[in-house]
């Protein structure tokens, strides 16, 4: 009998354990969708959604817990250390840090969020179509997306920027536009492995159409990469943002970015002598990159089915 | 059997046939031949077993019926009771009503169910797109569908990964019913199973039919399967008919040398008549570049001269009143051997 009792593994234990709740009547059918149950028992994704909430929020509610204007301009006050006064200092014109990372959060965020998920939805509308359908459409959208790929991706941001002019929107176009092609080509390369499976055959058997049969059935099979790569895109964007920024020709200097923040290390005086110009933009920035990275691992664990949660 | 049949199916001169293409400008350099001018004929309530080795186009030839790979000539004449229709020229709106009625169960049950959907998720739209609106009947109808394949109603809401092979492959089965059809591939069907279970798909398969009055096009490769379940046999080799027969006519009387080599392949389990094995040498030859002649006069045992230039016929003969076809120049002489 001890022998028995020995051998059960940690496994086997668990299973008793729910064996035992299921007895008693605690587990029951539960309610709600299993995705987002397994989304929620993830520590690693619930951890990314409060860190991405909480600086979603602060931006969002800016006015409400920022003292000072992020674009006030206050030089007898300048570089000063952070303080009871200013909580993580001032910059070299007498601006508020602070301010200034919640406040850039808000063109940040919304030029890297903006930018991966309208790439996304432009890829993701083309690669499930034509990686399923194939023939003539398909090539062309290869042949397009390798032309926009080769061209190195800066100089033609900045093309585009001199053309279009400066301006946030303008910004989140040209991001879509030079950026779908990664997640065009992630997609087309599912969708070509997926439509040899048998299911999609009985589909096509029941003479259902191409777009049901791509965009409903097929997609959901290809979602956990897409989702992926929307939050790795992201980050990128949110740098590129700041890459631009600093080469003047991104959001206008005088509003507050994070890249424009962060941008002010290029100086070598501050960079050594005055890390609170910087340091805490660079922070604010990993942690939200982090955050999605973290999110979207869980989402793609829980868009899973064969994965238990 | 042979009283006021009707046929069901009728290809004529049917071939698929996939280019091969090379290099950077993608130049077609020659022609698979997956299925090499078939005729045949189906009739209305029998099940046709098609065997053959691997490679010799069976499951293409399914597949084209169905228009799930595109034929490159021929007819498919499809007859619903009332009207005949090619089913290489119809449009996508008059293929979707053909559709409700020719079927196909797959072979692979991992990969024939899609892993993101429950069983109703993804029954449930074929359903919808043949005019059931509400989502009610829906879920009756499938459940009657799950009942009829011997398994439980509740069942639909589970994911695919949830069943074994068997399960799976009976809810295969229960979608290639759910909109009624009258005939139904059946590729490979049971050739992913293990023995036990071949058996119990294979006698639900024999309910269903008698049940509802079905046609079934038998694809296999195992010859044991097929005298249970067929009533007619179509033997392939290398995208061609070689032999055509009732299932009995053929076990007792074989007009093919390919045939034979295939029948004595079937272990027998029994010391005292073991009999003859012939074995076949070599591979099935490429489809691309076929034998000249007879197809099969490479491995035949009886191989003359006439079967290296002349390609033999598929010509009818007579089995105790049943037609017999047979594509051997000395199909008469197979007899007495």
């Amino acid at each position: 009998m001890k022998d028995t009792e020995k051998k059960k593994t940690r496994l086997e234990k668990k299973f008793d354990k729910i064996l035992i709740r299921e007895d008693t009547g605690l587990i029951k059918n539960k309610k709600g969708s299993r995705a987002f149950r397994k989304l929620m028992s993830n520590r690693l994704a619930v951890a990314g959604i409060i860190i991405v909430s909480v600086i979603l929020l602060a931006s969002i509610f800016a006015p409400l817990i920022c003292r000072y204007d992020p674009l006030k301009l206050d030089l007898r006050n300048k570089l000063q250390k952070p303080s009871m006064e200013h909580l993580i200092g001032t910059d070299q014109l007498g601006r508020d840090i602070f301010a200034r990372i919640v406040y850039g959060g808000r063109v940040s965020i919304l030029v890297g969020l903006g930018s991966a998920l309208a790439s996304a939805v432009v890829g993701v509308a083309i690669g499930a179509y034509t990686g399923y359908k194939g023939g003539l459409l398909d090539k062309i959208m290869l042949r397009l997306s390798e032309l926009v790929m080769a061209f190195p991706q800066i100089i033609l941001v900045l093309l585009l920027v001199t053309i279009m002019g400066q301006g946030l929107r303008n910004l989140i176009i040209i991001f879509t536009l030079t950026g779908w092609g990664g997640i065009y080509r992630m997609t087309r390369a599912q969708m070509l492995s997926l439509r040899e499976e048998e299911y999609v055959q009985a589909l096509r058997a029941f003479g259902l159409n191409n777009f049901s049969i791509a965009y409903k059935h097929m997609l959901p099979n290809a979602v956990g990469p897409i989702v992926v790569n929307i939050t790795l895109s992201t980050a990128m964007f949110i740098l590129y943002e700041a890459a631009l920024s600093f080469l003047g020709l991104g959001v206008p200097l005088n509003i507050a970015t994070w890249g424009n923040i962060v941008n002010i290390a290029q100086d070598l005086r501050y960079l050594q002598f005055f890390w609170w110009l910087w340091v805490p933009g660079a922070i604010v920035i990993s942690l939200f990159v982090l955050g999605i990275n973290f999110i979207g691992d869980g989402l793609r664990d829980s868009a899973d089915p064969m994965q238990q949660g | 059997m042979s009283e006021s049949i009707e046929t069901i199916l009728t290809l004529k001169d049917m071939e698929t046939h996939f280019p091969i293409k090379k290099g950077v400008f993608k130049r077609t350099t020659g022609y698979v031949k997956a299925v090499d001018g078939v005729s045949l004929e189906v009739y209305r309530g029998e099940t046709l077993a098609l065997v053959g080795e691997s490679g010799c186009g069976k499951t293409t030839l399914g597949k084209s019926i169905l228009q799930l790979v595109k034929p490159t000539s021929g007819k498919i004449i499809y007859n619903d009771k009332t009207t005949e229709r090619d089913l290489c020229r119809l449009s996508q709106k008059e293929m979707m009503e053909v559709n409700q009625k020719l079927q196909i169960v797959f072979q692979d049950p991992q990969s024939s169910l899609n892993p993101a959907f429950t069983i109703f998720g993804s029954l449930q739209d074929s359903l919808k797109a043949h005019g059931i609106k509400s989502k009610s009947e829906r879920r009756k109808i499938i459940g009657d569908l799950l009942e009829a394949v011997n398994m439980r109603r509740e069942q639909m809401d589970l994911y695919p990964h949830e069943f074994s092979g068997g399960q799976r492959q009976r809810i295969g089965i229960a979608r290639a019913l759910s909109i009624e059809p009258d005939l139904i591939v059946c590729d490979e069907a049971v050739s992913a199973l293990d023995v036990s279970i071949q058996a119990q798909v294979l006698k639900l398969l024999k309910d269903i039919k008698e049940e509802r009055n079905l046609t079934y096009i038998f694809i296999t490769h195992d010859l044991s399967v097929v005298e249970y379940i067929s009533d007619r046999v179509a033997v392939m080799y290398l995208g061609k008919i070689v032999e055509l027969a009732e299932v009995e006519d053929l076990y007792a009387s074989t007009m093919h040398p390919y045939t034979k080599a295939l029948l004595s392949a079937i272990p027998v389990a029994d010391l005292d008549r073991r009999k003859k094995r012939i074995l076949l040498e070599g591979d099935v030859p490429s489809p691309v570049n076929p034998p000249s002649g007879c197809p099969f006069h490479p491995r035949c045992s009886q191989c003359q001269d006439i079967c290296k230039t002349v390609v033999p016929e598929l010509k009818r003969f007579e089995t105790n009143g049943n037609e017999h076809y047979s594509a051997c120049h000395f199909a008469e002489e197979q007899l007495s051997q």
